[in-house]
């Protein structure tokens, strides 16, 4: 046999067109593409960091009354929606891109949250109630006399913000590396993350944890030294917030986008041919997961001073299932589509909550099934899904054209036989 | 990691090579594989030369897949030794050591990262370091990028470069796992049913392409369309209830008693055959029929 190219119409119109071989054709941007852009890293973070600069302004300049006025309490909605965000965001990674399925994050973003917590709690100091500098007032009301060992350290800035990345990311090392390990998938997962994230629930509501049980820790007074109730320490943490839902998102951006984001994207598609290309899947599943508990913590950390308070609720189910839907409504897969979801959501669970909150999880759900079902891709598919329909249209008429030169070349070789 | 007895790490990852002093490339000696009582694999001996392309054939049940699966690290055998080259053990290495080492599988079912564009697809597949900080921070070289651009001017996916691998036909995405399993640079190229669900001129190409592999590449194709086992191969193993039945040139098996027997069902195979699906009755009437035109 000499030729070890397979002849198909493509490689032929090359050759006739006397390109050369090895070239590549170009990767001309279709419309569809130009438009999905608007979800591009450059894109997002300057439509986050221009709106919350548009909060910040309007809630410092205006005067309340003023029809530009940005009032507080929504300054701090607003702090409280960019943080579920961020937790989207980590769900999008392993669910959206990885294809896991977790349906525990909210343990991720409860344990950052507590190692906030645990660190507000000491800046109280001597002002509690029972006015003991060293421990918190649960501890005292539970005739404590000293700090159990984990709490040491606590009062120190670093160590919060070490224990928020360690903490979950300690937590998803170890559930990762034995499920994934054991080739535990699917639904089985799911149910194994649910598990966990309702174990860690019953376990601190025990007074016996040390993290104040059913009450959870709160009556925060100062972060840093600022104020929790000042306007102007409420408007810091939105700020803060912004920021750090900015570098998580170029964070995730740039795993995406490297050859880890396909290797991921693969996995999620086929795991069996990922291994047997030479990847070991559970290593990039169990590194993904990591990072995406830390980004779920550093969501939770930055939750807690601005609602003020953390309690074991945060560990339930319900919750991280509700996050999932965000996800889902938003479009999973993309990026954005995590960001609008969440905030969608919320926003309309605030709304609806306030009107008539029996049927807000009627309402969810409800929302869940229509965009399973309607829209597969969530928020963020809905426009390149139209524009892709067209797209297509063109396309068969390329494919039509390049059949007839099929045709044609197959009875050129024909005659020249 | 392999080491040695004194525990040194002289096969590491990256110093797996076979040894392939005398000729053969993969041993498969004396395995058997069985589920839940059922003997999948019976004492079964195969040797793989150095660049020869072989073709497996057998019934559904013979053993084909599970022997790749053995192969391929994702059935391990109750008995047995399986080793690449003369030294590296097979059955100590994990699916992905196996696939790094040099031995590439094709699947029955075509499996392409379907949200990955052709060219993505092939990407992943290139040899070369799989960590996860590597591929972290990896830039393509372009080197890397030429050699995509050649693997996919032998697969004929060129024009297709940029499409999701999902929109591909069904004999599109067999050509591209193909070429993925090229750009992994195997020595052992394991293929199962390459073309399956393939039209004729499909067919021929396949053919073609494998055809030009070995020499280069070790082949091992299982398939059951046996005239297209006769366009390509020079030797030729039939399997059976687990273990090799007869080994030889295409001639030579279609005269072999035993495989006469078997296929056309006498006694002892009657019942195994009545079950058997359209492909495999094919199969059996292209056996059949070709002694009798050779005896003619």
């Amino acid at each position: 046999m000499t030729t070890s190219t397979i002849k198909t119409d493509t490689s032929m119109n090359h050759s006739n067109n006397s390109a050369p071989n090895n070239h590549l054709p170009n990767n001309k941007p279709t419309f569809v593409q130009k438009l999905s852009e608007l979800g591009s890293l450059r894109v997002v973070i300057g439509f986050l960091l221009i709106s919350a600069f548009y909060v910040t302004f309007c809630n410092l300049v205006f005067a309340e009354g003023s029809f530009f006025h940005v009032s507080d309490y929504t300054v701090s909605l607003f702090g409280k929606y960019l943080c579920y965000a961020l937790l989207a965001l980590a769900v999008d990674l392993v669910w959206g891109y990885c294809g896991i399925l977790s349906l525990g994050h909210g343990a991720f973003f409860a344990l950052g949250g507590y190692a906030m917590g645990m660190y507000l709690m000491r800046q109280i100091g001597d002002r509690g109630v029972y006015g003991n500098p060293d421990l918190p007032d649960f501890m005292v009301f539970l005739n404590w006399t000293e700090l159990p060992w984990y709490w040491a350290g606590s009062s120190s800035v670093f160590w919060m913000i070490a224990m928020v990345f360690i903490g979950p990311g300690l937590l998803a090392y170890i559930f990762g590396s034995l499920a994934f390990r054991s080739r535990v998938s699917g639904v089985y997962l799911s149910i194994m993350t649910q598990a966990v994230t309702y174990a860690l629930m019953l376990a601190f509501f025990r007074n016996e944890m040390g993290f104040g049980g059913n009450n959870g820790l709160t009556d925060f007074k100062e972060i840093l030294g600022f104020s929790l109730q000042e306007p102007s320490t409420k408007l810091g943490l939105f700020v803060a917030t912004a920021i750090a839902l900015a570098i998580g998102y170029m964070v995730s951006d740039f795993i995406v986008k490297s050859k880890m984001g396909r290797v991921v994207t693969a996995i999620r598609d086929a795991e069996s041919r990922v291994r047997f290309v030479g990847f070991k899947p559970e290593h990039y599943k169990l590194w993904i997961y990591v990072v995406s508990a830390m980004l779920a913590g550093v969501a939770g950390a930055l939750y807690v001073p601005q609602v003020g308070i953390i309690n074991p609720g945060e560990f339930s189910p319900l919750n991280s299932i509700e996050m999932v839907v965000w996800v889902a409504i938003g479009g999973r897969g993309t990026l954005y589509g995590a960001l609008i979801g969440a905030v969608v959501v919320s926003y309309a669970k605030t709304r609806f909550t306030a009107i008539m909150p029996e049927a807000w999880l009627f309402a969810l759900g409800g929302l869940f099934v229509l965009v399973t079902l309607y829209l597969p891709k969530g928020i963020a598919g809905l426009l390149p899904n139209i524009l892709n329909k067209k797209d297509s249209e063109n396309e068969a008429s390329d494919t039509d054209q390049s059949k007839e030169s099929n045709n044609t070349s197959i009875e050129k070789s024909e005659a020249s036989s | 990691m392999i080491v040695d007895k004194s525990g040194s790490p002289l096969l590491a990852d990256e110093n797996i090579k076979p040894d392939t002093r005398h000729g053969v490339i993969l041993y498969v000696e004396d395995v058997s594989v069985s589920f839940d009582g059922f003997k999948a694999l019976n004492d079964l001996n195969l040797y793989i030369n150095d660049g020869e392309l072989r073709c497996l054939i057998g019934a559904n049940g013979a053993g084909k897949t599970t022997l790749m699966d053995v192969i391929t690290g994702k059935t391990r055998p109750d008995t047995g030794k399986v080793s690449f080259g003369q030294q590296v053990d097979l059955l100590q290495l994990s699916e992905a050591e196996i696939a790094r080492a040099g031995i590439g599988r094709k699947f029955q079912k075509p499996t392409v990262f379907e949200e990955l564009t052709v060219f993505e697809n092939i990407e992943l597949s290139l040899a070369g370091d799989k960590g996860i900080w590597t591929a972290l921070f990896h830039k393509l070289t372009g080197e890397q990028k030429d050699r995509i651009a050649e693997i996919l001017t032998t697969i004929g996916l060129s024009k297709e470069c940029y499409y999701p691998a999902g929109r591909l036909s069904h004999g599109q995405k067999q050509w591209l796992e193909i070429g993925m399993l090229l750009a992994a640079e195997p020595r052992v190229l394991l293929v199962d049913e390459p073309v399956a669900g393939m039209t004729g001129q499909e067919t021929e190409r396949t053919a073609e392409l494998l055809t030009s592999l070995a020499g280069k590449h070790s082949v091992v194709v299982v398939e059951h369309d046996m005239a297209f086992v006769r366009s390509i191969a020079k030797q030729v193993t039939v399997l059976h209830q687990g273990s090799v039945l007869a080994e030889g040139t295409m001639s030579e098996i279609q005269s072999n008693k035993d495989v006469i027997q078997v296929y056309l069902g006498e006694e002892d195979g009657s019942d195994d055959y009545a079950k058997e699906n359209e492909k495999s009755v094919s199969e059996k009437t292209e056996l059949e029929s070709k002694p009798q035109e050779q005896t003619v």
